[in-house]
C-alpha cells in the first residue's frame, strides 16, 4: 500500500527540459519510477532520456495515461503550472519550484480543491515510497523499505532523519516533503490520516520547524484521529524572533510559532518529541517495542 | 519585506483611504516647519522598520512649537532594537472617539486571505490575541469571490450599528483587499482606525509587510527597500544563492537546506556552544558557492570556529570538499574547521579533505562537540 505514490503511479515532469527538471527526471527513472512523459511548451516532439516532450498537459495524459505530475518550472510560472496539471484531470501533484509567490498559491486552491487534485508543495523536496517510486529531488538510495511513515517540512533534514532511521534497521513506508511555505497543499492533517489508513504504517514521524501553528494543529488532530504512534522533530529551537530561517514558513512572529510552544503541544498530546536527530530511532523503537 | 508608516499611508492615500495629514522630516527644523503648517498639536512619530515604538519613547505629542521641536531631538537618532531612527512623522493631532483594529494578512489554515478586526484597537494586536481572543474577528476571503460587497458589509456591521459608518468601512475593508492583492502584501494593518468626533473613519496608522517571493513584479515596492548593514549582507547573500542570517555566537555554521541548518544550530546550542549564525548554502553543488559561503562566515569577527555540514542530496558532497579545498588554498584561515559530510558522494568528498588534515567527524552530534571544544 503506503501513500500517495507507488508502483501505479504514471509521472509526468513539467518543465522536463530545465536544468532540474530533466536531471531529476533522470534520477527518477533511474530509482524505478514510471516517468511517462514530459511537458514542455514549444518543445513537443523531442525526447530527454528516452522521455516523451509534450506541449500541453493534457495532450501528454492522453498520450500516456499519466496520473501524477511533478513541477520544475520557474517560480513565476508555477501557478498555472499547477492549475494546467488540475485541469488535465491529474490526480497529485508535486509542486517543486522554490520562491513561488504566496497569493499565487492562494489563487489555485480553490481550483483544486473544485477538482479534487491533491497538491504537495511548492518549495518542497516531493516523496518517495521505498523500493516502488520516487516523486521528488530526494536522494534515493538512503531509503529503506519498511513500516514508518515520515512528514517533514524541510528537505535535508528530512534525509538526516531517514538516515538515522534506515542506518537503524527502521525501514519506510512513505516519506512526504510537505514544503516550507506558507500557504501549501497537503499538510500534517491529511497526511496523518492517509499514515493512519495506510496498512503498512504502524509509526509515524512528524518533521516540523517552527513557525505558525501547523504543528499545534497536528497535535491536536493526533489526539482526536490517530491511534498509531507519533514521534516529533522541531526544527529551530535556537532561532530567534523575527528572522526568516531560510523558508518562508520558519519565522517566529511575535512570540507566537515558536519550538517552545510546538514541543508543548505535542507532548500534550502523549507525541514524544526528540531534541536531537539521534533520538528519532531511538523513540520510534521504544513506541514500536523494539529492542 | 517591510516598508514604513508614512509609506504605508501614501499607499493608502493613493486608494481613497482617508490618513491624517502629515509630512516626513529628517531634522527638527523641518519638524518645526511642518507644525506650523499643519497646525497644533501635532504627533512626532519614529520612523523605523521594526515595531514596539511607542513603548521605546518614540511617539510623542506636542502641544506647543518647542514641545514639537524637543520632541523631535529626542527622537531623532534614537536606537530601537537596534534601528537609529533617522527621520520621523509629524503627523496632525485628530480628536476621536474610538479606536478598532482592521488587518489582512495571509492564513496557512484556510489557504486564503483573511480579514481581522477588533473594536480592542490602538493596543498591540498580539497582545489582545493573548488576552482576549474572542475580541478578534476573522472573516476569510475566498480567493474566488474576493471582498464582495456583502461580506465588507457584514464585517462592518460586526463593528459598528450606524448605517452611515457601516457603508464607511465596508468601503475601506474592500480598499484594503485591493492593496493587498494589487501590492501582493503580506500584512496590510491599520491600527488604531480612529472614529473622529466628526463622525469620519480615519487611519491614524499604518503598516504593510509584503511577499518576499513576488517583489520580482513589485517593482515600484521594491524600490522601496532600505536594507540595515545586516541586510545587505543577506542581500548580498541572497545573489549568490546563500541565505544567510548573523546571530552573536561564534561558531560559523555553513548548511544545506535551512532546515538542517536550524537543526545543526539547535545542536550547537544544545551542547552549550553559540552559533554565530544561519547560513544555508541552498541545494546546487558550485564550488564557487563554498568559497563565498566562506568569505561570508569569515567576514564575522566573532567566528572562532567554522562548522559545516552538509548531507548530500542535489548537493554532492565531493563539490563541497572541491570547492572548501580551494577556498582554503584562497584565504588565509587561521581558525579551526570542522566538516562533516554525508550522502551523496560523501566517501569522495572525505577523501579530497584528507590534504587538508581536518578532524575527523561521522556525525552531525560529532561535528557540533568537536566545534565546541574548539571553541573554547
Amino acid at each position: 500500500m503506503s501513500i500517495l505514490v507507488n508502483k501505479n503511479t504514471r509521472l509526468l515532469v513539467q518543465g522536463i527540459t530545465g536544468r532540474d527538471g530533466s536531471f531529476h527526471a533522470g534520477k527518477m527513472k533511474e530509482y524505478g519510477t514510471n516517468v511517462v512523459g514530459g511537458v514542455s511548451p514549444g518543445k513537443g516532439g523531442q525526447n530527454v532520456d528516452g522521455i516523451p516532450v509534450f506541449n500541453t498537459v493534457e495532450e501528454a495524459v492522453k498520450t500516456t495515461g499519466a496520473n501524477t505530475s511533478i513541477i520544475f518550472v520557474p517560480a513565476p510560472l508555477a501557478a498555472d503550472a499547477i492549475l494546467e496539471a488540475s485541469e488535465a484531470g491529474i490526480e497529485l501533484v508535486v509542486a517543486i519550484s522554490e520562491g513561488v509567490p504566496t497569493l499565487d498559491m492562494v489563487k489555485v486552491m480553490p481550483y483544486l480543491k473544485k477538482n479534487g487534485t491533491k497538491l504537495i508543495g511548492s518549495n518542497c523536496p516531493g516523496l518517495i515510497t521505498p523500493g516502488e517510486a520516487l516523486v521528488g529531488i530526494l536522494p534515493g538510495n538512503i531509503f529503506m523499505k519498511g513500516n514508518v511513515g515520515l512528514m517533514s517540512r524541510s528537505g535535508t533534514l528530512t534525509y538526516e532523519m531517514v538516515n538515522q532511521l534506515t542506518t537503524n534497521g527502521l525501514g519506510q513506508s512513505t516519506c512526504v516533503g510537505i514544503g516550507g511555505d506558507p500557504v501549501a497543499g497537503l499538510y500534517y492533517q491529511e497526511l496523518l490520516q492517509m499514515f493512519e489508513d495506510d496498512p503498512e504504517t504502524d509509526a509515524i514521524v512528524l518533521i516540523g520547524e517552527i513557525g505558525g501553528d501547523a504543528e499545534e494543529r497536528a497535535a491536536q488532530y493526533i489526539k482526536e484521529h490517530i491511534t498509531k504512534p507519533v514521534v516529533a522533530f522541531i526544527a529551530g529551537q535556537s532561532a530567534p524572533p523575527g528572522k526568516r530561517m531560510g523558508h518562508a514558513g520558519a519565522i517566529i512572529s511575535s512570540g507566537s510559532g515558536t519550538a517552545e510552544e510546538k514541543i508543548a503541544a505535542f507532548e500534550s498530546v502523549g507525541v514524544p518529541v526528540a531534541y536531537r536527530p539521534v533520538e528519532i530511532p531511538e523513540l520510534v523503537k521504544k513506541m514500536l517495542k523494539i529492542n | 519585506m517591510k516598508i514604513h508608516e508614512y509609506q504605508s499611508k501614501e499607499i493608502f492615500s493613493r486608494y481613497s483611504i482617508p490618513v491624517t495629514r502629515e509630512v516626513v522630516c529628517y531634522s527638527a527644523d523641518e519638524v518645526c516647519a511642518a507644525t506650523k503648517k499643519l497646525g497644533l498639536p501635532v504627533v512626532v512619530k519614529a520612523q523605523v522598520l521594526t515595531g514596539g515604538r511607542g513603548k521605546a519613547g518614540g511617539v510623542k505629542l506636542a502641544r506647543t512649537l518647542d514641545a514639537a521641536r524637543e520632541a523631535a531631538n529626542q527622537i531623532l537618532g534614537m536606537d530601537i532594537k537596534g534601528y537609529t531612527v533617522e527621520k520621523v512623522l509629524v503627523a496632525q493631532g485628530v480628536k476621536f472617539n474610538s479606536e478598532f483594529y482592521v488587518g489582512l494578512t495571509i492564513d496557512r489554515n484556510t489557504k486564503s486571505v483573511i480579514l481581522m478586526a477588533s473594536r480592542e484597537g490602538g493596543v498591540e494586536i498580539e497582545e489582545v490575541a493573548k488576552d482576549n481572543p474572542d475580541a478578534i474577528l476573522k472573516f476569510p476571503i475566498d480567493p474566488d469571490l474576493g471582498m464582495t460587497p456583502f461580506l465588507a458589509r457584514k464585517i462592518a456591521f460586526a463593528l459598528f450599528s450606524d448605517f452611515s459608518l457601516v457603508k464607511q468601512a465596508a468601503d475601506l475593508f474592500q480598499k484594503l483587499y485591493k492593496i493587498f492583492l494589487d501590492t501582493d502584501a503580506s500584512l496590510v494593518e491599520i491600527n488604531p482606525l480612529v472614529l473622529t468626533e466628526e463622525g469620519k473613519l480615519l487611519a491614524l496608522d499604518g503598516k504593510m509587510n509584503f511577499d518576499d517571493n513576488a517583489l520580482f513584479r513589485q517593482k515600484e515596492i521594491n524600490a522601496l527597500l532600505e536594507p540595515t548593514e545586516d541586510e545587505i549582507k543577506e542581500i548580498d547573500a541572497k545573489e549568490k544563492g546563500l541565505t544567510y542570517i548573523r546571530l552573536d555566537g561564534s561558531i560559523g555554521c555553513m548548511v544545506n537546506g535551512a532546515g538542517l541548518a536550524m537543526a545543526t544550530m539547535d545542536l550547537i546550542k544544545l551542547f552549550g556552544g553559540s552559533p554565530a549564525n544561519f547560513l544555508d548554502i541552498g541545494g546546487s553543488s558550485n564550488p564557487q558557492k563554498v568559497i563565498d559561503a566562506m568569505n561570508l562566515l569569515l567576514s564575522d569577527k566573532n567566528v572562532k570556529v567554522v562548522m559545516i555540514n552538509i548531507f548530500g542530496g542535489i548537493t554532492r558532497c565531493d563539490d563541497v570538499a572541491r570547492g572548501l579545498v580551494t577556498a582554503l588554498k584562497q584565504m588565509k584561515i587561521d581558525i579551526p574547521i570542522v566538516v562533516r559530510l554525508a550522502g551523496t558522494n560523501s566517501k569522495e568528498g572525505l577523501e579530497i579533505l584528507k590534504e587538508l588534515n581536518l578532524p575527523e567527524v561521522n556525525t552531525m552530534s560529532d561535528a557540533a562537540k568537536m566545534a565546541i571544544s574548539l571553541c573554547s
